[in-house]
């Protein structure tokens, strides 16, 4: 490869031809502030914060996006340059909503953080600012155009997703993010996936706050207030309060939610490993009585509506089994209530989700087992909400001792901990069926070809004699790619995991906001990735179906084997072919 | 046999002015005498002189009309098709003398004023053949180029004559045509394409259009020719939907250049082909910004992106692609036929060529003009623009339109080329030319030009979205009388931040009209400021209506014409008057002029 020589603020680096002023600044270790770059996803040169002056270039170039040259000289911290992205922030917050004080976003934004470095006058530019109603419309996510800085990062964020229903509408000063005709993004095929509240560098996109009903539940004297945290929380939690990204705090984010004053803590894992028995049981059957296949998962709430939006005709494709979040409310509320002598209208699921479209997913149709109208899950929460809860309730996170799930569903296996990064729910569902179709408890139980973070992994497996061809996909724009191959008949897959979001639940919607330039040079969803794969490699229970927590209520609630009728009627349910525009 | 040729315009100008009433009556008059097969009617592209529509030329004797009516038509009809009697009152030929000529001997058009210092290559067929036939277009020697390229030279004998004639594109930027070609010429890529600018948008400019309209096939040409050199085998026509009859014809030119073999699969029998397309624009005048324009075409929104890469490299789809505007196309099958030397010997040292400009403002001659590079703005005022109407004086001249800057009278002798006009702060620009006399002020017509690029910002990067904005607002404050001098310098310092730091050329240039009105008028500005006076007269907060009483007569009409009912009889009797005069309040006073205009005794005036 070619290399080019250069000099950032005098320090010589020599970096591949092709490489920007920034990733030259960045090799030499100085920082180049940016707003509206993404690497390989927003190079866009839009917002001009991260102008230098450069040798051979006219004027200021934007760092992001200008080649570097042989020998080229580059000055990042002149008076030039500072005045000109003194001028840039001044200019975005004479058309900012500045109620900074309450946003959401407050001493997490990278807005607000270029301007306190900056020391820019806030009031320094007065006039036309437009002003924009809220978009409340759908039940993940709130866009808040006032503060909007139109880095595009949403945009491209969900053009990544191959949803795109997102774009800049009108021009000039009134140039504003928003759908297509201005419908209402909830009348639009947007996946809830939330992508693009984590990319967000403002508090423009956050996702719906739903603590208030949770606080309300919680002094509610009449509630039974359980919580039950999905898989991939444990390895991000920590982050939002200066951990280093992937720190596993499992033990201490247990702590915490009992100082929140939740009557019993779960854990999703174990309703992760029911979703395993069933989804086993289930491919098994379509195999052996013909079904229709590829079977694909239908854990992440995402991918689910991605499929109902753009492959409508193919949603019998999807495992009829509910995801674990939905699994582990529907127990608490069938099973546990029955054991703790609770009506079950009493019982309060809360769960805390990596995933804004889990908040989607608790108001859909036919999620109650409990019937009555009795809803599985009553609200779920974002990491980034459970830690603002635990913050206003005062509580010292990192101080806090380790504690231990609760008993009934505080019991689970390295499978379901997996759950939480792309590869995991295949490589679960892969240990429980290898064992139940050879008999044998196989050792050992990892299956390294679904791991990692590629987009799309194929692998094939011979067992008992069966040759299985699985395909594991994240991120929606990779489960157009396997849903094309369906629609085309080129598939050969017996069984494919599909999660909504790149990288899968350790990288949803909902997990802690990391500024760009980290997403930038981080891998994100590898690291918190490898948190979840070390915590099963430790345990001793690695298999969905060695959870003891399965057999008791298989033999004393459901009264049945795996797929029986009491088992599917708790555990399943069904999809519905959408439409991509509404009014 | 035809013993007569009738040309008649048929642009958008004469078009407006109901040239095809013209067409369809002198058709029917000609039909009911029995004349049609002696008498060719021939609807052509723009002679140039707008101002002047519908006009028509007839043939053998070369007659020019001005201003032909409907009605005007069996006098000549009756009159000089039949008798061979001119129709003198309708005879146009001002030579820019001061004696007007007799106008029973006309003078051929290239002796008029308008036309005399004229030099005419891109429009050489406007107003001459009837763009809708390919053979009136062959006939003047045209796809002769085309031929000459793919049966005589090679792609780099195409572009070293393209480089040696020394042709600048004529969209704004004047980067070396030539140089363009060879670097498209040297990226690599099995897929190349070829674009032509057709988005013309600067108010008032309408150079592209006519060629469009005039001489649709030269473009053609050219396309072709310039994707024979670069190595490309499809081009689109970006043209704005404002502009139906370029498109109609251009679509009528592309089709018949298919039928004869012109474009498609192996033109002339070469290994050469080239398909070409139109792409309408909706309107957005970023979109004449060449990475704007590209990223329209391939179907999204129009919006410039960060160059480099440059188009040369990476274009329209990602692949290697030249993009030109059209007066730079038009030039080129000329310059293949007629040779480099021919070209390059006109014009000025850096900047070959002619220039079309539309002329427009306070001038006699509204239209369109083509002039060897280096003519002095002097004479393209007076003596083609035949100077300023009712006996006003000349204050400044815009040029390049919104991106541009203005040429102050102290520098009326400049020779117009692209590097005079950059070492005076101003630009080429795709070549609209605004006159303005002394009526015109400055600061006002620094914000009409702003109000249009902050309209017409397409809101990507933060400089052009917001901060031309805010400096339209300081421009008004200045109007508004509420403006202070800290305010100039805050002006000067935002347009140099905009123009340093905003993505494109659309913002890179906004602050232009503004950083040259500073420069050359920055006195106007000042007035506004401390004596919070408009100089010009011209904006409202700053001026204040005044009757004389000692001139009203008491008549009462101002009181009548006024919408605000802001004028009041006084108690005064002037000497030598029998009726009390009449007053403005100026609290009230909406600085609408009807007073004014609707005095007859000269007793209001505005201070």
């Amino acid at each position: 490869m070619e290399m080019l020589n250069v000099k950032v603020n005098g320090i010589a680096v020599s970096v591949p031809k092709g490489a920007t002023i920034l990733e030259a600044a960045r090799k030499a270790g100085v920082e180049v502030p940016t707003l509206c770059y993404m690497k390989q996803k927003n190079e866009i040169g839009a917002c001009r914060i991260c102008v230098v002056e450069a040798t051979g270039a006219r004027g200021l170039v934007t760092a992001c996006v200008y080649p570097v040259t042989e020998g080229m000289e580059i000055q990042t911290n002149t008076p030039k340059v500072r005045a000109a992205r003194k001028t840039t922030l001044e200019l975005i917050l004479s058309t900012h909503d500045k109620n900074c004080l309450s946003c959401v976003r407050s001493t997490n934004c990278e807005l607000q953080k270029l301007c306190y470095e900056y020391g820019v006058d806030s009031k320094a530019f007065e006039g036309f600012k437009p002003v924009y109603e809220l978009d409340y419309s759908t039940p993940h996510l709130v866009r808040d155009n006032n503060k909007c800085i139109l880095c595009r990062r949403c945009v491209a964020a969900c053009h990544e997703q191959y949803v795109s229903v997102i774009g800049a509408n009108n021009r000039g000063i009134d140039t504003c993010i928003g759908q297509p005709f201005d419908v209402s993004l909830a009348n639009t095929p947007c996946i809830s996936c939330g992508q693009c509240t984590a990319v967000c560098p403002t508090g423009a996109l956050v996702e719906r706050d739903d603590t208030d009903k949770v606080w309300a539940a919680l002094s509610d004297s009449t509630k039974h207030v359980v919580v039950q945290t999905a898989p991939s929380i444990r390895a991000t939690l920590g982050e939002c309060f200066g951990m280093p990204i992937g720190t596993n705090v499992e033990g201490k984010m247990v702590a915490a939610l009992r100082r929140l004053g939740f009557e019993k803590i779960f854990d999703t894992d174990t309703a992760a490993d029911f979703t395993i028995v069933e989804e086993a049981t289930e491919l098994l059957d379509r195999v052996k009585n013909g079904g229709t296949l590829p079977m694909i998962t239908s854990c992440s709430p995402g991918w689910v509506k991605f499929c109902e939006l753009y492959y409508p005709d193919y949603i019998k494709h999807m495992s009829s089994c509910k995801s674990p979040q939905q699994m582990g409310g529907a127990l608490l509320k069938t099973y546990w209530a029955e054991k703790m002598g609770y009506d079950p209208k009493d019982v309060f699921v809360v769960s805390i989700m990596p995933c804004t479209a889990k908040k989607f997913e608790v108001g859909r149709e036919d999620m109650s087992a409990a019937g009555d109208g009795i809803v599985d899950v009553d609200v779920a929460l974002t990491t980034r909400e459970l830690s603002r809860m635990i913050n206003r309730a005062g509580i010292k996170f990192c101080d806090l001792p380790d504690e231990d799930f609760d008993p009934a569903f505080g019991v689970s296996t390295g499978a379901a901990v997996i759950f939480g990064a792309t590869g995991g729910v295949m490589e679960a569902a892969l240990r429980t069926a290898n064992d139940v179709l050879t008999g044998k408890d196989m050792k050992p139980v990892e299956f390294h070809e679904v791991r990692g973070t590629n987009g799309v992994k194929e692998a094939s497996y011979n067992i008992a004699g069966m040759d299985i061809k699985v395909a594991v996909a994240s991120g929606a724009a990779n489960a157009k790619y396997i849903m094309d191959k369906i629609k085309s008949g080129e598939a050969d897959w017996t069984f494919v995991e599909i999660m909504g979001c790149p990288g899968g639940c350790v990288n949803g919607g909902g997990q802690p906001i990391q500024p760009q330039h980290v997403r930038d040079t981080v891998d994100l969803k590898a690291v918190r990735a490898k948190a979840l794969y070390d915590q099963d490699s430790a345990m001793k229970l690695r298999k969905s179906h060695e959870n003891p927590v399965v057999k008791e209520v298989y033999d004393n609630y459901f009264k049945g084997s795996y797929g029986c009728k009491k088992a599917h009627h708790t555990l399943h349910t069904s999809y519905i072919a959408r439409e991509k525009y509404t009014k | 046999m035809i013993r007569s040729h009738v040309l008649i315009c048929g642009g958008t100008g004469c078009t407006s002015s109901h040239s095809h009433e013209v067409i369809n009556k002198l058709a029917e008059e000609l039909k009911s005498k029995g004349l049609e097969d002696e008498i060719k009617i021939v609807q052509t592209g723009c002679f140039g002189l707008c101002a002047l529509g519908p006009v028509m030329i007839i043939y053998p004797e070369g007659t020019f009309y001005s201003c032909v009516t409907v009605d005007d038509v069996p006098e000549i009809v009756d009159e000089h098709l039949i008798k061979g009697r001119i129709v003198q009152r309708l005879v146009y030929n001002d030579t820019g003398d001061k004696e007007p000529l007799d106008k029973s001997v006309p003078v051929s058009l290239s002796e008029t004023g308008f036309y005399k210092k004229q030099h005419r290559v891109a429009l050489r067929n406007c107003g001459v053949i009837n763009p809708e036939s390919i053979d009136e277009y062959i006939a003047m020697d045209g796809y002769f180029a085309l031929a000459k390229v793919l049966k005589e030279m090679t792609p780099d004998d195409v572009i070293k004559c393209i480089s040696d004639s020394g042709l600048r594109g004529r969209g704004g930027g004047g980067f070396p045509t030539g140089r363009k070609w060879s670097f498209a010429k040297a990226s690599a890529g099995d897929k190349k394409y070829v674009v032509c600018n057709a988005d013309e948008g600067d108010p008032g400019a309408f150079m592209d259009r006519s060629v469009l309209e005039g001489d649709p096939h030269s473009i053609i040409e050219a396309m072709a020719i310039a994707g024979y050199a670069i190595g490309a085998d499809e081009g689109f026509v970006y043209v704005r939907a404002e502009y139906p009859i370029a498109v109609k014809r251009l679509s009528i030119a592309i089709e018949q250049a298919r039928e004869y073999g012109l474009l498609g699969k192996n033109i002339f029998g070469s290994d050469f082909s080239f398909e070409l397309h139109i792409r309408l624009g909706a309107g957005a005048f970023v979109c004449g910004e060449e990475t704007a324009l590209m990223t329209s075409i391939e179907g999204n929104r129009g919006e410039p992106r960060p160059r480099p890469p440059f188009p040369a490299v990476k274009g329209l789809f990602g692949k290697p692609t030249v993009e030109n505007n059209v007066e730079t196309f038009a030039n080129i099958p000329q310059i293949i036929l007629q040779g480099p030397e021919w070209f390059a010997s006109m014009g000025t040292a850096t900047s070959k060529g002619t220039k079309v400009f539309a002329l427009g403002g306070k001038i006699k001659h509204t239209g369109l003009v083509e002039i060897p590079m280096g003519t002095t703005l002097r004479e393209i005022i007076e003596d083609i623009g035949g100077g300023i109407p009712d006996g006003k004086k000349f204050k400044a001249a815009q040029t390049g339109g919104p991106s541009g800057g203005c040429i102050p009278a102290s520098l009326i002798d400049t020779e117009v080329d692209y590097d005079n006009l950059v070492a005076i702060g101003c630009m080429m620009g795709s070549g609209g030319l605004i006159v303005m006399d002394e009526d015109t002020c400055m600061v006002d017509m620094a914000k009409f030009f702003l109000e249009f690029t902050v309209d017409e910002s397409c809101g990507k990067c933060t400089p052009c979205r917001i901060g031309t904005r805010r400096l339209l607002e300081l421009l008004n404050k200045i109007t508004d009388g509420n403006g202070t001098l800290e305010d100039i310098d805050r002006l000067e310092e935002l347009c140099n931040y905009i123009r340093q730091n905003s993505l494109c050329g659309l913002g890179q240039t906004a602050p232009n009209p503004v950083l040259a009105t500073l420069k050359f008028f920055r006195e106007e500005y000042i007035a506004h400021v401390v004596d919070k006076k408009c100089p010009a007269g011209v904006c409202k907060n700053l001026l204040t209506y005044v009757i004389d009483q000692d001139k009203c007569i008491g008549c009462g009409k101002c009181a009548k014409n006024c919408p605000a009912d802001t004028i009041f009889k006084t108690d005064y009797v002037a000497p030598g008057h029998k009726l009390a005069s009449y007053t403005i309040d100026p609290a009230k006073c909406v600085k609408c002029g009807a007073c004014l205009s609707g005095c007859k005794f000269g007793a209001i005036s505005k201070q």
